[in-house]
């Protein structure tokens, strides 16, 4: 049924159900918001109405209501622009300031946080309101994440996203009344909970409550170590997303304009992830054959995604035996480096640092994971910065980003293939992956290497794949909520899937935790994903197999994929852990 | 309050509990009472073994014990006392009271004495008004609490006979 109103003396019509918010939104008049979150495209919903920004007056109504959260009425006459609808959202604004760090010149978040802005839209000069402050503890205690409690606002939008999205639930609103804030349980720091790292809560957080490790003086001072040879890699999803911190369009390709810009930083090589993409293809692929081959247990799960990694050891801890076992492609790139290419320019790898530059969080904590230094005596990878943190360090450094001239990775750890870029969007591991195992299991030429099937934004796809008279039964997940209700259905013995390709953030790693800050406009993440199908198809191969850097690389040092030494080098193992 | 059984004889009982449960998940709070009154308080090891047997994260079980003031994350005595601190009470010496049994039992409210015989606390109205000001132990009334001395027989009640 369909609802007249009225809003700001417009006469409207809009569905029964719909908050008054919606109904402002069809007709091009804008509520301010600030705890209020949808992302109808993950299923996210963050309708608590506690902040009360976005009051409205109702005619007959003796108090203000949420626009968020109050449904439209028959004949309801609504005025979003009153002056006592203004001055109430001015004052909402000041109470939250009045507890609220005056720090925002050294914030992480300055000039990207929700509440500056809103307090600079609403006009916010002074604050009338003095008082208490709260004081709680930063909690700095894991690798990736930085909780500055003192900054929450206690929208619970990270409570939202971690519980309901994510289904790890690692956050809740703890105490009443002024004490309330959002902790963990017990209040426990976060590298002593289920945390998965994946950094969404950090995507969400409209303040500098939630941030990732800040690594960058860390690079810089790896850049002005003379004894240290600095190597770079940069992940798939970068490429298309860094640009958005220097204003360029959503889904502008910069990867000319990337490598450029880490060599003006200093590095001494610019190395792609996607190079250990098309190796991870190898390795997963033939991992994928040899289980089918010798009755392994089905089916195999990818494990490039840390977050996803540690979801599985916190939540499904007696299934540590069906994910893949490779690491994951920056790690086997650091190893690599250590191992082959210190080798061949005959250095000692000790003085090699490798960055990584991820879209993502967990990867930070994933590099700090002990059983990932195996392969060489230091760590795969020494450093990890986000997609932010480099658009950080290339202001810092007063390079121009748009003036830059394109330039190419270094060869040999360079090279890829069009297989590989699409690693950064959901579905594009097991694309890759087809492409070559349809090449190596029937040794014909796959002519289409587009699976348009498992592309998009839906949570699960499915597809069968009949490859040499053999029906693949293959998923693909996004999202951990999703990946939660799949595994509990292999723990059921329910699920007869081949291959499933699980990525912990929304998109992939398009979504990263670690990228460009979307403030709720999910329509970016498309166009990050429609850059890298693009990049793709403007690859001469596509096919992982075809890298010639690959068959090198397997020639020259590896020998047989799948082998003993690719064994020792690339591949990792898990450990169960507590859920709490 | 506190039950003789062993540790393990309060697991079962609590397990029993949650098991004779159809919806669990939907019972946290009725959960949480049912372990205060066996073990006497919440501690984190009994937080997170219900947050496992209910299926929920142990955080939500923390924030609903954090929100709810009958809810304890710390050992109570053998006696509770209550101050009231209701408006009648107040009018007529709540404070006071208060402060003089902080000064017998030599804690403040909120806190239980090193022997664990008594835990400090205060509550709102019980209905009362007419004794004001009162003080409850272990739910038992006592009324119009002026004098140190008075106060000082009624916890001799409680205190074992040396």
């Amino acid at each position: 049924m369909d609802i007249q109103l009225t809003i700001n003396d417009i006469s409207l019509t809009v569905p029964e159900g719909m908050s008054i918010l919606d109904a402002a939104r069809t007709i091009n008049i804008d509520i301010p918001t600030l705890c209020y979150l949808k992302l109808n495209e993950m299923h996210y919903n963050n309708n608590i109405a506690s902040c009360r920004v976005c009051v409205v007056e109702i005619e007959g109504r003796r108090n203000l209501a949420s626009s968020c959260s109050t449904p439209v009425a028959s004949g309801m006459v609504v005025k979003t622009d009153s002056l006592r609808a203004i001055q109430a959202r001015r004052a909402m604004v000041e109470l939250l300031l009045s507890d609220h760090p005056k720090s925002c010149l050294t914030c992480a978040k300055n000039q990207d946080c929700d509440l500056q802005s809103l307090a600079s839209e609403l006009g916010v000069r002074h604050i009338s309101y003095e008082g208490e402050e709260s004081e709680f503890e930063i909690d700095r205690s894991s690798s990736s994440i930085v909780r500055d409690p003192n900054k929450c606002i206690r929208c619970r939008r990270c409570e939202t996203m971690c519980n309901e999205v994510q289904t790890v639930g690692v956050y809740s609103a703890v105490g009443r009344g002024f004490e309330t804030v959002v902790k963990t349980a017990f209040d426990l720091p976060l590298s002593q909970t289920a945390c998965t790292f994946c950094g969404q809560c950090i995507a969400v957080c409209p303040t500098g409550a939630l941030t990732e490790l800040d690594q960058v003086d860390k690079v810089w001072k790896a850049l002005n170590d003379p004894n240290q040879f600095v190597v770079v890699q940069t992940a798939p999803a970068v490429r298309v997303a860094l640009g958005e911190e220097f204003d360029l369009e959503p889904g502008t390709i910069v990867t000319g304009k990337m490598v450029a810009a880490l060599r003006r930083l200093g590095f001494d090589r610019v190395f792609d992830t996607d190079f250990a993409a098309d190796l991870t293809i190898m390795e997963e692929a033939t991992e994928l054959v040899h289980r089918i081959k010798h009755g392994g247990r089905l089916p195999l799960l990818t494990s490039c995604c840390p977050a996803w990694v540690k979801f599985f050891e916190h939540q499904f801890p007696d299934l540590l035996d069906i994910p893949s076992t490779c690491k994951s492609p920056h790690e086997m790139l650091g190893v690599l480096i250590k191992s082959y290419y210190a080798r061949t320019l005959g250095i000692d790898p000790k003085t090699i640092t490798v960055v990584s530059v991820m879209p993502c969080v967990a990867k930070k904590y994933e590099a700090a994971r002990p059983e990932l230094a195996q392969g060489s005596e230091t760590a795969d990878v020494d450093i990890v910065i986000t997609t932010r943190e480099l658009a950080r360090m290339v202001r810092e450094a007063s390079i121009h980003f748009d003036h830059l001239k394109d330039q190419e990775f270094d060869h040999p750890l360079g090279e890829s293939t069009g297989a590989s870029v699409i690693f950064g969007a959901t579905g594009g591991v097991l694309e890759a992956a087809l492409r070559t195992a349809y090449e190596v299991i029937t040794g014909e030429t796959l002519e289409k290497v587009e699976f348009e099937v498992l592309r998009g934004m839906d949570g699960l796809k499915e597809a069968v794949i009949p490859i040499a008279g053999r029906d693949y039964r293959a998923a693909v997940i996004h999202g951990l909520g999703n990946a939660r209700k799949v595994l509990e259905k292999i723990q059921a013995g329910e699920s007869n899937y081949d291959v499933i390709e699980i990525m912990a953030c929304p998109g992939g790693c398009i979504g990263g935790g670690g990228q460009p800050y979307h403030h709720g406009n999910l329509d970016i993440l498309t166009d990050r994903a429609g850059a890298l199908y693009r990049e793709d198809r403007n690859k001469p191969l596509r096919k992982s197999h075809e890298n010639p850097a690959i068959i090198g690389l397997y020639k020259d040092f590896l020998g047989e994929p799948y082998g003993e030494r690719a064994h020792k080098l690339l591949h990792t193992s898990y450990v169960g852990r507590k859920k709490i | 309050m506190c039950d003789t059984a062993s540790p393990n004889q309060f697991v079962k009982k609590l397990d029993d509990y949650i098991d004779s449960l159809t919806n669990k998940k939907e019972n946290l709070i009725g959960v949480l009472h049912y372990a205060q009154e066996i073990y006497g308080y919440l501690p984190n090891n009994v937080q997170w073994h219900i947050a496992q047997k209910l299926d929920i994260p142990s955080a939500m079980v923390y924030g609903v014990v954090s929100f709810y003031s009958f809810f304890t994350m710390i050992p109570r005595g053998e006696h509770v006392v209550n101050v009231c601190t209701g408006t009648a009470c107040f009018v007529r010496g709540a404070e006071k009271l208060k402060e003089e049994l902080e000064n017998q039992l030599k804690i403040k409210a909120g806190e239980t004495t090193p022997d664990n015989l008594f835990t400090l606390e205060t509550l709102r109205c019980v209905g009362a008004c007419g004794l004001a000001p009162v003080m409850i132990v272990d739910g038992e009334v006592h009324g119009r609490m002026h004098e140190p001395q008075a106060i000082n027989e009624v916890l001799a009640k409680y205190r074992p006979e040396s």
